[in-house]
C-alpha cells in the first residue's frame, strides 16, 4: 500500500530502492524518499484526513511506509495555539505557536521522527534501534522503542545534565555515555553503524526519519484551516526540520490540499551556534563549521548536515536567518511563559526571540500570519533558568507574614 | 617525497584496497587529477565539471580547503590529504 517508489540522491539523483540506507555510493549525496504523487492525489484529501484520528499518522501516505503505522499512535497533532498576548507584546496582528512542547509521550517534535524511524526500522525487520543524541532525540527512541519492544543503544555524551539522563533511563535503554562532545559520540555511531545491523534512526534510517518532521508542516495547514501561512519560523540544528516543513507544504500544493503557497521560511539559530544564520546572512551558501558555546543545547550541531538545503529553502522562498544571544533565548523563553502560558525549552527561546528580533527589524509584516515553531518542552532545560527567575516568597505559617508579603505585591 | 592522500573506505576499491596512496604536488584540482591518472575513477567519484562535490571534505593537514583556496588550495610534498566524505561516517 506505500506509496514510496524509492529512495534518490539529492545531489546526482541517482536511484536506490527502499533499504536501511541514506548515502549515494557514488557522490557521497543524502538519500530522500521519493513518492508518487499521482497516486497519493488520488488517495488522499481533505475530507479523508479529517475522518482519521488526530495523531501524525493521519497524513501516513505522504510517509514512507509501507504497511500500516506501528510506533506512535497518540504522537502529533499538537494544538496550534493563537497567541493574542504576544501579538499584542510584538505588535503583529496575527501569530500562532505551533505548540510541540506537549508532544506524546516525550514532549519534543522527536517523537513524531521517532514514530516513523520505528514504524520503519519494524518493517525492516530490525530488532535493536539505537540514536546518537544530547537529550530530546535520546528520550523519543527510549520511550517509543519500550513500547514497541524493541532493544534500544542510546549514546550521549558522558557530560549530559542529570535530568535528561534520568528522563531517558527511565525507560530502561542500554545507555551508553561517551567520554566526549556530540560530534565525538557521532562519529563513534557512524562506526558502529557501519558494523552491527542496527536501526540507528538518525544514521541508516535518517531518510525515513527526518520525513517524519513533515506532519509539524501538514499539521499547521489543516489547523490554519487549509491555508499556509505568511511566514514560518523553525529553529535549525541540523536544518533537517526546516526543510521539511517546507517540504510538507509543498506537498499539500502538489497533490491539491492547498491551491497557494507563498510561504516566508525563516531560520531561527542562536548565536553561539549559528553556521546556518552566518551563511544567510553573508549570501552563501557554503556552511563553515563551527564549535557550538550555546544554552541551546538541542541546537548545538556546528557542522549541520542539512545546512546546504536549509540555506537554499530560505534564499528561494524570501526568508532570512536570524540569530540571538543566551541572554535573548532566556528572554524568549521567559516571554512566552509570561503572555501565553506556554514553557518552551531552550531552543524555544531561540524561536520566540529571532522571531521578536524579525519583526523589529521589518522581515515579518505587521499584517502577516506568521507561525512559529516551538519543538520542546522548557521542564527539560530548566538549568538554563538558575539565576534568571522571580523568587518565591518565603513565609512562616501565618496570615500575618502572608499579609505582609501581599502588602508589597502589586 | 609526495603528498600522502588518506582514502576513506568507499573509495579504497579503486586504490586496490589502500588506505593511504601517494600523488604529486600542486594545486587539489592538480592532485586530484594525478590521482585519476594512477587509479581510474576516483576523479569523478570525489569531483563533478572541476568542483569538489557537496558532500566531500578535502583536508589539507587537518584544514578543510573551502576555507583555504578551494580547489586552487596548493598541495606541497609532505602535506597529509584527507578525503572524507560528510555524512558517510568518520567525520572530523
Amino acid at each position: 500500500m506505500g506509496f514510496v517508489e524509492g529512495l534518490k540522491c539529492r545531489e546526482c539523483g541517482r536511484e536506490y530502492k527502499v533499504d536501511p540506507i541514506y548515502v549515494c555510493e557514488f557522490c557521497f549525496g543524502p538519500l530522500e524518499a521519493v513518492y508518487d504523487y499521482k497516486k497519493i492525489k488520488k488517495s488522499l484529501n481533505r475530507k479523508k484526513i479529517l475522518q482519521r484520528e488526530k495523531n501524525l499518522w493521519r497524513y501516513k501516505e505522504l510517509l514512507p511506509i509501507d504497511g500500516e503505522p506501528q510506533v506512535g499512535l497518540n504522537s502529533g497533532f499538537t494544538p496550534l495555539v493563537e497567541t493574542k498576548n504576544l501579538a499584542r507584546e510584538l505588535g503583529v496582528k496575527t501569530l500562532y505557536v505551533k505548540d510541540d512542547t506537549v508532544v506524546h509521550p516525550t514532549l519534543s517534535f522527536k517523537d513524531r521522527v521517532v514514530a516513523v524511524a520505528l514504524t520503519k526500522a519494524k518493517e525492516f525487520g530490525f530488532d535493536t534501534v539505537a540514536c546518537a543524541s544530547t537529550g530530546n532525540l535520546a528520550h523519543s527512541v527510549s520511550a517509543h522503542g519500550a513500547k514497541a519492544g524493541l532493544k534500544r543503544f542510546i549514546f550521549i555524551p558522558a557530560t549530559l545534565e542529570a535530568s535528561k539522563i534520568t528522563a531517558a533511563l527511565i525507560y530502561e535503554p542500554n545507555l551508553i555515555a561517551v567520554d566526549g562532545n556530540y560530534d565525538d559520540v557521532n562519529r563513534l555511531c557512524s562506526e558502529i553503524a557501519n558494523k552491527y545491523k542496527w536501526a540507528f534512526v538518525n544514521i541508516n534510517i535518517r531518510p525515513f526519519y527526518a520525513e517524519g518532521s513533515k506532519t509539524l508542516g501538514f499539521e499547521i495547514v489543516e489547523q490554519l484551516g487549509w491555508n499556509a501561512p505568511d511566514n514560518v519560523v523553525v529553529p535549525c540544528a541540523s536544518g533537517s526540520l526546516l526543510t521539511k516543513v517546507w517540504k510538507s507544504f509543498k506537498e499539500f500544493h502538489e497533490i491539491g490540499v492547498i491551491k497557494k503557497l507563498e510561504t516566508k521560511v525563516f531560520a531561527a539559530q542562536a548565536q553561539g551556534c549559528n553556521p546556518i544564520a552566518a551563511a544567510l546572512k553573508s549570501h552563501t551558501d557554503v556552511i563553515r563549521p563551527m564549535k557550538p558555546n550555546t544554552i541551546a543545547k538541542s541546537l548545538a550541531i556546528g557542522n549541520p548536515a542539512d545546512g546546504y538545503y536549509a540555506v537554499k529553502v530560505v534564499q528561494e522562498t524570501g526568508g532570512c536567518g536570524e540569530e540571538v544571544t543566551d541572554q535573548e533565548i532566556i528572554d524568549g523563553i521567559k516571554l512566552l511563559a509570561r503572555t501565553e502560558g506556554i514553557f518552551a525549552e531552550t531552543a524555544g527561546g531561540v524561536t520566540v526571540a529571532v522571531t521578536k528580533k524579525l519583526i523589529e527589524n521589518g522581515c515579518i509584516g505587521k499584517n502577516d500570519t506568521t507561525v512559529i515553531c516551538v519543538t520542546g518542552n522548557g521542564l527539560k532545560t530548566q538549568e538554563a533558568l538558575n539565576g534568571q527567575m522571580l523568587k518565591a516568597h518565603y513565609i512562616p505559617p501565618n496570615m500575618e507574614s502572608f499579609e505582609e508579603v501581599l502588602s508589597n505585591i502589586k | 617525497m609526495a603528498v600522502k592522500v588518506r582514502i576513506p573506505t568507499p573509495l579504497q576499491k579503486l586504490t586496490e584496497g589502500k588506505e593511504e596512496v601517494e600523488a604529486s604536488a600542486g594545486t587539489v584540482i592538480d592532485m586530484i587529477k594525478d590521482l585519476d591518472a594512477r587509479y581510474a575513477g576516483i576523479s569523478e567519484r570525489i569531483t563533478d565539471g572541476g568542483k569538489v562535490r557537496r558532500f566531500v571534505n578535502i583536508y589539507i593537514n587537518e584544514e578543510d580547503i573551502r576555507f583555504l583556496q578551494g580547489e586552487l588550495t596548493p598541495v606541497k610534498d609532505g602535506d597529509i590529504v584527507s578525503i572524507v566524505p560528510a555524512i558517510a561516517g568518520g567525520r572530523i
